[in-house]
């Protein structure tokens, strides 16, 4: 009798004080917010003979009679670990019972490892219960729709269930086992590490108080739980909550190093496999490829004996297993539920998935670092023997290798519960001692190659042990070309004890059943060991030699198709739909910049100019006018000065003249052509506007040359030559026009607005940066350029300037037009004076001057003051400012057009 | 349709002076010539050029990737630069992919319109004229041809110099193993990736370009959006809409280079950046189109 703990009488204590509650208040219930619809828990413990079995009960929605699931959880773990799962399947149309069972969780009892005396019975009693509740859909009455599902342990209790009980509808079991005896201990081999995990996490006393959190999965916390337990478990040495006969099993085979009959049959007679041909309902099997506790051919055995019974069975290669956690948890969980739709809901529509599925690496997601996986399906289950087999050359003598005493070091394949995700690529570890094991190569493989199955070898075996046996572990490595680097698929050896091998026998050998894919120009090795950290092997020395015998038997299984990759639509609907935005939005821009085109006016071929009703406001809509309602035009041969003050909107007006904004009213037509952006009209127009605009890190010349270029017209029609004479840069024009002064640019502008010597030439300011021999150059450039039957339009504010260069006058104010025509109409005759006197004139002089007869308008200036005169003569004006007694030092005629201009515009005065 | 459209050519050639053709304005050869000789593009290709010398000095002198190995978790390129030439030429556009090569781009496609603003050259092209669609076309297609060949010219230079310092081999896997074939397509194939999914701050930069007279502006634009899609990347609770980020797929280019060429994720972060990239390009065409130039 063991010394009962004060933590046991605690949890004995709190669990009778649950069930006085349950008898006592009938239920409590909880309900869960976990969004619509809303799931009703219902916690109760239901007294079994010789242990109380704490369950939950999930439903959800309204009224009316739906199929019960019934909810297993992992080894180790309790009911906590599967209820997200258990609300996901009650809002998807469950009743939905989870339980902890025996020995695990709040729930009383022995572990008998799903014992049929005892788990089983249980399962049959929750069915029960099930039955009479009114939720749950009836068949029969007491026999209601139900289907089993779990992974591991809770998978086993599903198979199980379905053997010993014929209600059970449908089953599920993830990551199981068929044969515990079988799983435990392989072709006679213990498997120690796991074996000891096993019962190390049901022997810890103190498993209920220390359930793993619920919401891990269940795989991965069955074997993280584990793990944590067994570490404990030294502590607290004896058979914790084990029945005694499992835990003397155990303790017997694990100081034996190696099982006797005993263990096996108790182990097979609490297994699924004593009721193989009972188990007769729709069964989705899926199993794990990393998984050294439970290989696939545990599943290999389930899929061919319930289909051989009739049933129909689909088999599912998850990625993962005990060794690196479920990875698909999301996948499988709902892929359980579409099976149980199908086949408890009778769903026809249900799509229940392929025959036969494997989830294999596409690589690395690069968006978060997380393996990629792909389905590949089949429409049958080929087992592990493949669809057909490729047979492979291995090479190699026959090799000694010993088994070295103690077994100790030991060979590496796997760690329990250690595989990690990368294990696919080979970055798991895995250790062959020299001298331990004997390797046999094949060739490279001519072709990528894909092993689907167990491949098998024959090889003759030989041993020096005494009772003339031998333990080998078979493995077949991928190895790259280089010789080094190999990956073993699954990190999975395949045990095997041989006996009566002292003479040498030959026998089969079947590998790890693996899905792997073998590149190109890569071998196959394959390698068998004398040791695995995993397992135990005699402690006796000896040596064993192992010779070919045949070729490698690959079983391939090429009808297993991997799916496309199951891009979302969005991916073939973004680019037409971007396409179409794209093209509806430069289809719109087009209807509003375009507007009608206005037609030609052939009558205006022959005028450069006429501008009619320009109107531009600052802003849209504002009541400031950059350029109101100007009308002007401009003939052939003309020189005309555009005549204003700053802000006169005489830029503005070369910017619509050029297309570069666009007028809010009005028109400007060039040689009778409308100007729109980029009219080709204005390929006859050379501009000069606001400055120059270079390329600060070309050559004046490259600037030159590669403007003219952009034009695209043909190179002899730049006149590049003239052009570049007028600018007279000399050698600077080879210089960077970074380098350049503001007067060096300038005359790089203008020569860049006469190339191709355009019909009409449009200068502003032009003369700003130059000096004074420049600007009287200037000035001659422009009469000769409109000598030959051009026209330029020059804008300045320097009036002299326009005085003695143009021809015509537009002058602006305010945006509007003042007075256009020509120079001399508008400076007038020779009506005005300026007199000049000793010291600065002041206002009452200029305003006595002003009330003379005979002066239309005095302008006060610094050299003096601008006399209009309107009837009085010169001679008189003089006598008459004597006779003011104004200093006069002098008077003469004036006929400059900025003191025409100033008077025009109301100037200072 | 066809004689109406040739009536107007007709007309146009009436219009304009002899030999102008409004298709023929501003040829690519020299959009490409006025934008080649610039400061900027030299050294934008001196830097590209220069890093794969760097980062050879950065392993002789640390000792080689293997010896420190991040304690991050994360596989990446960089636990097998050395290699192989082909291997050091992934860890080069690995290092770059994320910022480094997002600058060039920007910046050639970011600064070819607004500096032509602020020199006051664009209003003379204009005024050439050079239709506003003419002008864009060109200057994009020069853009994204020198983006392109800044994205080519990383892998390129890393992977002669790798090859001189570490020798010709087999792309060796960071997952293990090796890709058996010549290197050389899988690295087209990522490089070619990598131009693709920045076509988005392409069109951004471009865009933003059309937008504004201040060439640092369209640049710091392009690239300060490009950062915040990838701050936005990060914030893991916006969950599925992440995949409609350009940058929560601009690493997808390393699908190239797995065991199995995995094309999902190329081909979902191709189709969001094309698609981002094809309606600001349009963005721009149609807003330049209607602009009034002030500069």
């Amino acid at each position: 009798m063991r010394i009962r703990l004060p933590g046991r009488r605690g949890r004995l204590f709190a669990g009778a004080a649950a069930l006085l509650v349950a008898v006592g208040a009938g239920t409590w219930s909880a309900t869960v917010s976990e969004g619509p619809p809303e799931v009703r828990r219902t916690d109760r413990v239901l007294r079994m003979p010789g242990a109380a079995i704490d369950t939950s009960y999930f439903t959800a929605g309204g009224p009316g009679r739906r199929p019960a699931v019934l909810l297993g959880h992992g080894f180790g773990g309790s009911k906590e670990d599967v209820r997200p799962q258990a609300e996901r399947l009650a809002g998807a149309g469950y009743a939905v019972l989870t339980w902890s069972a025996r020995g695990f969780g709040a729930s009383g009892g022995r572990i008998g490892l799903n014992d049929p005396a005892h788990e089983g019975k249980d399962v049959s009693r929750l069915v029960d219960w099930l039955a009479a509740r009114p939720e749950v859909r009836l068949d029969a009455a007491g026999d209601p729709r139900v289907g089993v599902t779990g992974a591991s342990y809770g998978g086993a209790a599903a198979l199980l269930a379905a053997g010993y009980d014929r209600r059970v509808d449908a089953i599920a079991p993830l990551i199981t086992y068929w044969d515990l005896g079988e799983a435990l201990f392989p072709q006679d081999v213990f498997k120690k590490l796991w074996a000891g995990v096993f019962f190390g996490a049901g022997a810890v006393p103190g498993t209920a108080a220390s359930g793993p959190a619920a919401g891990a999965s269940p795989a991965g916390s069955e074997a993280g739980s584990a793990a944590g337990s067994a570490a404990r478990s030294r502590a607290a040495a004896g058979c914790g909550r084990f029945q005694p006969e499992l835990c003397a099993m155990y303790e017997r085979v694990a100081v034996a190093g190696r099982p006797d009959t005993a263990a096996r049959t108790l182990l097979e007679r609490r297994s699924p496999a004593a009721v193989a041909g009972r188990i007769k309902v729709p069964a989705l099997i899926v199993q794990g490829q990393a998984d050294s506790l439970f290989p696939l051919d545990q599943a290999d055995a389930m899929a061919r004996t319930i289909a051989g019974n009739g049933a129909p069975v689909s088999v599912d290669w998850a990625a993962g297993g005990h060794d690196g956690g479920l990875r698909e948890q999301g996948r499988i969980e709902d892929r359980v539920r579409t099976w149980f739709d199908r086949h408890l809901k009778d769903d026809r529509k249900a799509d229940t998935g392929p025959a036969f599925r494997i989830a294999r690496t596409g690589g690395l997601d690069t968006t978060d670092g997380e393996v990629l996986l792909r389905g590949a399906a089949a429409g049958r289950y080929p087992g592990l023997g493949g669809s057909r087999r490729e047979q492979y050359a291995l090479t190699g003598p026959e090799q000694r290798f010993a088994n070295p005493a103690g077994g100790a070091p030991p060979a590496l394949s796997s760690l329990p519960g250690f595989g990690g995700p990368l294990a696919a690529f080979g970055t798991g570890l895995s250790v062959d001692f020299p001298g331990q094991h004997a390797r046999f190569d094949s060739a490279p493989v001519a072709r990528d190659l894909r092993i689907t199955g167990s491949p098998t070898v024959r090889v003759r075996v030989r041993s020096t042990a005494e009772d003339g046996s031998a333990v080998l572990f078979g493995k077949v490595y991928d190895v790259g070309p280089d010789g080094r680097q190999q990956v073993l698929p699954g990190q999975l050896a395949a045990p095997v004890r041989v006996t009566g091998v002292r003479e040498g026998r030959t026998l089969t050998l079947t590998l790890p059943a693996v899905d792997h894919a073998v590149a190109a120009g890569h071998r196959l090795r394959l390698v068998l060991a004398a040791t695995d950290l995993g397992y135990a092997t005699p402690a006796q020395p000896a040596t064993y030699t192992a010779a070919l015998e045949g070729p490698l038997a690959v079983p391939l299984a090429p009808e297993v198709a991997t799916g496309e990759g199951g891009l979302p639509w969005w991916v073939w609907g973004l680019p037409p739909v971007a396409l179409a935005v794209a093209g509806a939005l430069l289809a719109d821009g087009r209807r509003r910049s375009r507007g009608p085109v206005p037609v030609p006016d052939p009558e205006l071929a022959g005028v450069p100019l006429r501008i009619t009703g320009l109107t531009k406001r600052y802003a849209k809509g504002s009541d400031r006018y950059a350029v109101r309602d100007l009308s002007f035009e401009v003939r052939q041969g003309q020189v005309l000065g555009l005549l204003g003050p700053n802000g006169a909107g005489k830029t503005t007006t070369l910017r619509m003249l050029m297309g570069l904004i666009r007028p809010d009213a009005g028109e400007v037509r060039v040689f009778g052509h409308a100007v729109r952006p980029g009219a080709p009209v204005l390929s006859r127009v050379g501009a000069f506007v606001e400055g120059a605009g270079f390329l600060p890190h070309l050559s004046g010349q490259a600037n030159l040359e590669l403007y003219w270029r952009s034009t695209g017209r043909p190179a002899q029609d730049a006149h590049l030559t003239e052009a570049l004479e007028i600018a007279g840069l000399g050698d600077a024009l080879e210089r960077a026009v970074r380098t350049y002064s503001q007067g060096m640019r300038q005359r790089l502008a203008l020569a860049q607005a006469m190339l191709g010597l355009p019909d009409l030439l449009i200068l502003d300011e032009p003369t700003n940066g130059l000096d004074p021999p420049q600007i009287r150059e200037m000035r001659e450039v422009m009469i000769r350029y409109a000598a030959a039957g051009r026209t330029v339009i020059v804008s300045s504010h320097l009036l002299s300037e326009v005085e003695q260069s143009c021809t015509h006058l537009v002058v602006m104010d305010r945006g509007r037009l003042v007075q256009a025509g020509p120079v001399a109409e508008i400076t007038g005759g020779g009506d005005t004076l300026l007199v000049t006197l000793d010291g600065p004139a002041d206002d009452p002089a200029a305003g006595k001057v002003a009330a003379l007869e005979g002066v239309a308008s005095v302008v006060r200036t610094d050299e003096g003051l601008l006399v209009r005169l309107d009837g009085a003569t010169p001679a008189g004006l003089i006598a008459e400012l004597v006779r003011l007694d104004l200093p006069v030092t002098g008077a003469g005629p004036h006929r400059r057009l900025e003191d025409a201009f100033l008077t025009l515009i109301g100037g200072p005065a | 349709m066809s004689v109406r459209s040739e009536a107007r050519t007709q007309d146009a050639a009436a219009e304009g002076a002899p030999g102008y053709r409004a298709r023929h304005t501003l040829p690519l050869r020299v959009e490409a010539l006025r934008q080649w000789r610039r400061r900027r593009t030299l050294v934008m290709g001196g830097v590209l050029a220069a890093l794969p010398f760097v980062l050879v000095i950065a392993f002789a002198v640390g000792g080689g990737p293997s010896d420190d190995r991040g304690g991050g978790g994360r596989i990446t390129p960089i636990d097998v630069a050395t290699a192989s030439g082909a291997n050091f030429a992934v860890t080069c556009l690995f290092v770059s992919a994320g910022f480094l090569l997002v600058v060039p781009v920007a910046l050639f496609c970011g600064d070819t319109v607004a500096s032509e603003a602020s020199w006051s050259s664009l209003r003379y092209l204009l005024a050439a004229p050079v239709p506003r669609w003419r002008l864009l076309w060109s200057k994009l297609v020069v853009a994204l041809a020198f983006s392109l060949a800044a994205i080519v010219l990383l892998p390129l230079t890393a992977l002669a110099v790798g090859t001189a310092a570490y020798g010709w081999g087999p792309l060796q896997l960071p997952t293990g193993g090796e890709l058996g074939a010549s290197p050389l397509p899988r690295l087209a194939l990522a490089t070619g990736y990598v131009f693709v999914s920045q076509l988005v701050t392409a069109g951004l930069a471009f865009w933003l370009s059309t937008r504004t007279d201040a060439p640092l502006g369209a640049v710091g634009g392009a690239v300060g959006l490009t950062i915040a899609g990838n701050v936005l990347d990060a914030v893991t609770a916006l969950g599925d809409w992440r995949e409609f980020l350009p940058a929560h797929w601009q690493f997808a280019w390393l699908d190239a280079l797995q065991p199995q060429l995995e094309w999902g994720g190329m081909v979902r972060g191709a189709a969001v950046s094309a698609s981002c990239a094809l309606v600001l390009f349009a963005l721009s065409f149609r807003g330049f189109a209607r602009k009034d130039i002030t500069s």
